[in-house]
């Protein structure tokens, strides 16, 4: 088994803020994340498998970059997660939500069982790791 | 499986020596390291930790907690001290593999009872070459 990781960097716009809450609880529960700001978004994809005997390749790096552009990029680059999006109607934008949600797209996107771990950082100080429960 | 990291940082000084040991042999396992004045660096820590997801936060553990429980428990008792001096490392030797032991024990109790969440690894970064972990390395 090999595992090959690939990274993609995006920027988007977010902010933490559950409707059914009043203001004063959103305040509360998510500070200054209740208010519109950004971050510079790096994804490492992880897949692992075994290099097909004539190519070499557990997958061409070159279908990965087009699935991360396509699925990744063209959703949330340039955007704001939360207007501009329509995953986050019910759920904020957290790092945890949002790793959930990239890992369960790029896996749709892939040849079932490649996806092995999706690491989402938030900034250099903060990421988020989804790891397979059949692989952990 | 998620997996919630922070990465924090630390300054601090030790010696490399073993009191029970005579000076030659500290000398010869520990070389540069065991100069008894002490060297330094910047540590690097990272921390992660996993749980349930929250519904309503979104989160594992809201991150002013996480970095409280670090703050208090490692940061401000280790940043910028000689950690030879820290009980600690009464009975071992401060090297990071050690660091990231004697962080782990003290995080991990009041991680689990203060934001519900269990420590699954450790990393202490040395210099930019080295680093060491204690637990499940993500």
């Amino acid at each position: 088994m090999v595992r090959l990781t690939r990274a993609i960097e995006f920027s988007s716009s977010l902010r933490y803020f559950r409707p059914e809450l009043p203001e004063a609880e959103n305040a509360r529960l998510f500070g200054p994340c209740v208010r519109t700001h950004g971050h510079n978004y790096r994804l490492e994809v992880t897949l692992r498998g075994e290099p097909d005997p004539v190519t070499g390749m557990v997958l061409d790096l070159k279908d990965l970059k087009v699935v991360l552009e396509r699925e990744v990029e063209a959703r949330f680059d340039h955007r704001d997660l939360v207007l501009d999006t329509p995953y986050f109607e019910k759920q904020v934008p957290t790092p945890e939500n949002f790793a959930l949600l990239l890992h369960r797209l790029v896996a749709a996107a892939l040849p079932k069982g490649l996806l092995e771990r999706t690491r989402l950082y938030q900034d250099a100080d903060t990421f988020v790791d989804v790891v397979d429960p059949e692989r952990s | 499986m998620i997996l919630s990291t922070r990465r924090y940082r630390f300054a601090a000084a030790h010696v490399l020596a073993n009191p029970a040991l005579p000076d030659d042999e500290n000398r010869r396992i520990y070389g540069k390291c065991a100069n008894p004045n002490g060297h330094g660096h910047d540590y690097g820590l990272e921390v992660t930790v996993t749980g349930t997801v929250d519904p309503v936060t979104g989160s594992i553990v809201p991150q002013e907690l996480l970095d409280s429980i670090v703050r208090e428990r490692v940061l401000d008792r280790l940043s910028h001290r000689m950690l030879n001096a820290d009980p600690l490392f009464a009975d071992r030797v401060p090297t990071a593999e050690n660091i990231a032991l004697a962080v782990r024990e003290s995080l991990e109790k009041p991680l689990e009872d203060a934001a519900g969440v269990r420590l699954v690894n450790v990393r202490v970064v040395e210099t930019p070459r080295n680093f060491f972990d204690h637990g499940e390395a993500p």
